[in-house]
């Protein structure tokens, strides 16, 4: 069976941003009169972001389709386009078969409903009937784990409790198409290994799935064929193992750029990153490090503030995350001095990486927001070492940490 | 494969369909032009959706207040009691007629009533429902639709209330009492169109939510509710019964209190009623477009 279920020509988005945007008559009446003094000139408006262009693949009915991207690439807006949330600004696309879409977990639930009322009420808002959601009632709270809180409001749950009835709703969804968005990257790891099964049987039962994240083990695990986004883009469309290899290596390309250049990123922007340099302190040599050394991350940024916080995330070359840092969590040693200037720093006395090849993600928040997240922020290599006097060795095939230890054998050296 | 798509929401909700080689029938996405005309049939699938958040929103008013279901009818008695004790008894207006002025007044609440809470229920309802509309497909026209239709459960009890206030004041109401459905019409027509309006403009401009507990408060004036008719100076009766609630009002109190005062509806303002709808709807569908972009 090779029937077409999605069909993309050429589809093109363009949204307003910036000036565009108007939550007020007066921001309007403003700009209306700011416009009448200088026109515009040709081209492009200002303030208008092409989110996608010329986008154009087809997926047959029964295949799983990985889409991934950095931030901003479009990711997100495609499959708004083929839920029908939002319209194309060009081209066309057709899909043959009942959609469902999971963008968010939990849309439409009310805090001050219990967990029964808000299985009926969500289960309506994704398309589903009352008989349907009836009939499969048992098994989404079987699915959910949460049996006890069924007559509990939603607000008293706490939030692993949300996202795992939330999931157990939309996964009792029978669409022939589904679309879903990184919804896995909330809840606990049992139940987001729950939910990939969940999304394998879906996968399995012959339903065509276009599925967005940036859990590359995931994509790899359920996906068939990829697709890459760039800047808006097709870059990439082939087996899900020549799509990743090619994210992960447009990954790398990055850090020859200046990192205050870079546009693919997310946050607020008042604060932002402008360079990353790891070494193993100091006066050392940049970008050199090794197993069982110290090593230092510093982030110069645009400026500081007091409530600043910063977190990076160390990922392997296979994109899995391998350990996190986080400035809010505070460590005795820990120092403060404004004289840092507008750096922060991250000092580790041995680095417990197996030799290979690294990234970091970093983000900047302030308060609670968001100032600044970056993917592939930097890149470093980690070479054979000691760690306490005991090598490590290059190339291992299994993990990718490395730890102190000592072994006792029952012999006479 | 199964089936294909009969009569389920999702894929039933297509703008047109088309038949691929394999003899499918599927769903078109496309740049959309003009405004689309009225998408009843898909409303009326949705039609479930519309039932689940008139539910939600009638479970959740009254889930945490202590008194409950009861304050649908305090708000009208206690407004009905203000109204008589300040512009009856120390203003000295009064019903014109030999109608008590409390159930004169209650009367003209309860449609009343249900215009004002609907109204800015409906205004608020997209911006309030940000969330679903950034987030899931189904036809936008059920957030307004399902914002105006819980008031008539409001209006119900209250109307019962009436009934008890009728038999103590021992006033009998006609025959007629069977049109009042049509007047509550006539009343959700006028909230849903002011209410398309104002909901999506609220969109874009959020000045709207100042300006719309504003405009309800002119609009009572502007409507017989705490004064009859019959004050309002001849030459003004053509401008003032274009106001649709007026005619509404106004055939509520003939209808239950016999009251036999100028009244009913005028047809220029049933024409309004309609051209607000009409033109409400145009102009909803046109922007509702952009509504998940810039919510
Ligand atoms: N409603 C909107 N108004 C204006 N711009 C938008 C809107 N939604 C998205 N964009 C912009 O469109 C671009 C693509 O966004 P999109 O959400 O599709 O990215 P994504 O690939 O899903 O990213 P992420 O991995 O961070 O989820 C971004 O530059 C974003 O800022
Ligand atoms: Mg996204």
């Amino acid at each position: 069976m090779s029937a077409v279920a999605i069909r993309c020509e050429k589809i093109a988005k363009r949204y307003r941003i910036g000036v565009g945007r108007h939550d007020t008559l007066r921001d309007q009446i403003a700009e209306g009169v700011s416009r009448l003094f200088q026109p515009a000139k040709g081209g492009e408006a200002p303030g208008t972001l092409w989110a996608l262009r010329d986008v154009s693949f087809e997926v047959q009915a029964g295949e799983v389709a990985g889409i991934i991207g950095r931030n901003g690439a479009g990711k997100s807006t495609l499959l708004k386009i083929l839920s029908r949330i939002t319209e194309p600004t060009q081209g066309r696309a057709v899909l043959f078969g009942r959609v469902g879409s999971l963008l968010e977990v939990g849309t439409g639930f009310h805090p001050e409903l219990t967990g029964r009322e808000n299985i009926f009420l969500n289960g309506a808002i994704l398309g589903m009937r009352r008989e349907e959601i009836q009939q499969k009632f048992d098994e989404i709270v079987a699915f959910s784990e949460i049996e006890r809180f069924l007559d509990t409001p939603v607000k008293r749950y706490s939030s692993g409790m949300y996202v795992r009835l939330a999931f157990a709703v939309a996964a009792h969804l029978e669409p022939e198409i589904l679309l879903v968005d990184e919804v896995l990257a909330v809840g606990d790891v049992a139940f987001q290994r729950k939910c990939l099964g969940k999304m394998g049987e879906v996968a399995g039962e012959g339903r065509t799935v276009l599925f967005v994240s940036h859990n590359m083990a995931a994509v790899q695990a359920l996906c068939t064929r990829g697709i890459f986004l760039r800047k808006g883009t097709i870059w990439f469309d082939g087996s899900i193992n020549d799509t990743i290899s090619t994210y992960l290596r447009t990954l790398e390309e990055i850090p020859g750029q200046d990192l205050a250049e870079r546009v693919e990123r997310r946050g607020k922007g008042a604060l932002r990153l402008t360079r990353v340099e790891i070494s193993e302190g100091e006066t050392m040599p940049a970008g050199i490090l090794a197993a069982g050394r110290p090593a230092q991350f510093s982030f110069y940024l645009t400026g500081t503030r007091s409530d600043l916080t910063c977190t990076f995330t160390i990922y392997d070359q296979y994109g899995k995350p391998v350990a996190n840092f986080n400035s809010a969590t505070l460590g005795p040693e820990d120092v403060y001095d404004a004289a840092f200037g507008p750096r922060i720093t991250c000092e580790l006395d041995e680095l417990l990486l197996a030799p290979g090849r690294y990234r970091i993600n970093v983000a900047l928040t302030a308060g609670n927001e968001l100032e600044d997240h970056l993917e592939g922020a930097a890149f470093f290599d980690v070479d054979p070492g000691q760690l306490r006097g005991r090598p490590v060795h290059a190339h291992s095939k299994y993990g990718v940490v490395t730890m102190p230890h000592r072994w006792k054998v029952p012999l006479d050296l | 494969m199964k089936d294909p798509v009969k009569s389920r929401p999702f894929a039933a909700a297509a703008m047109d369909n088309v038949l691929n080689p394999e003899g499918f029938s599927g769903v078109v996405i496309q740049p959309s032009r003009g405004w689309g005309g009225l998408p009843l049939g898909e409303v009326w699938r949705f039609r479930e959706l519309v039932f689940f958040l008139v539910w939600r929103d009638l479970k959740v008013r009254y889930r945490q207040s202590v008194l409950g279901a009861l304050w649908i009818i305090i708000q009208p008695l206690v407004t009905m009691a203000v109204f008589s004790l300040i512009f009856n008894r120390f203003l000295g207006i009064d019903s014109g007629n030999d109608v008590p002025y409390p159930v004169f007044s209650y009367t003209a609440l309860l449609p009343w009533m249900y215009f004002s809470n609907s109204l800015s229920r409906c205004s608020n309802s997209l911006v309030g429902n940000a969330a679903l509309i950034s987030k899931i497909y189904f036809p936008r026209l059920i957030v307004p639709l399902s914002a105006v239709l819980p008031g008539l459960v409001d209006f119900l009890i209250a109307f019962v209330i009436l009934l008890g206030m009728l038999l103590y004041y021992g006033i009998w109401p006609g025959w007629a009492i069977l049109t009042l459905p049509l007047l509550l019409l006539l009343a959700m027509i006028t909230t849903l169109g002011v209410g398309l309006w104002l909901s999506a403009l609220n969109v874009q401009y959020r000045d709207v939510q100042y300006i719309t507990p504003f405009l309800i408060q002119v609009w009572m004036y502007a409507t017989p509710i705490i004064y009859s008719t019959s004050r309002i100076p001849e030459r003004w009766l053509w401008l003032y019964n274009l106001n649709p609630m007026v005619g509404v009002v106004q055939s509520f109190r003939r209808i239950l209190l016999n009251d036999q005062s100028f009244g009913g509806v005028s047809w220029p303002s049933l024409a309004i009623a309609l051209v607000i709808l009409v033109s409400g709807l145009i102009y909803f569908r046109q922007t509702e477009r952009i509504f998940a972009d810039v919510v």
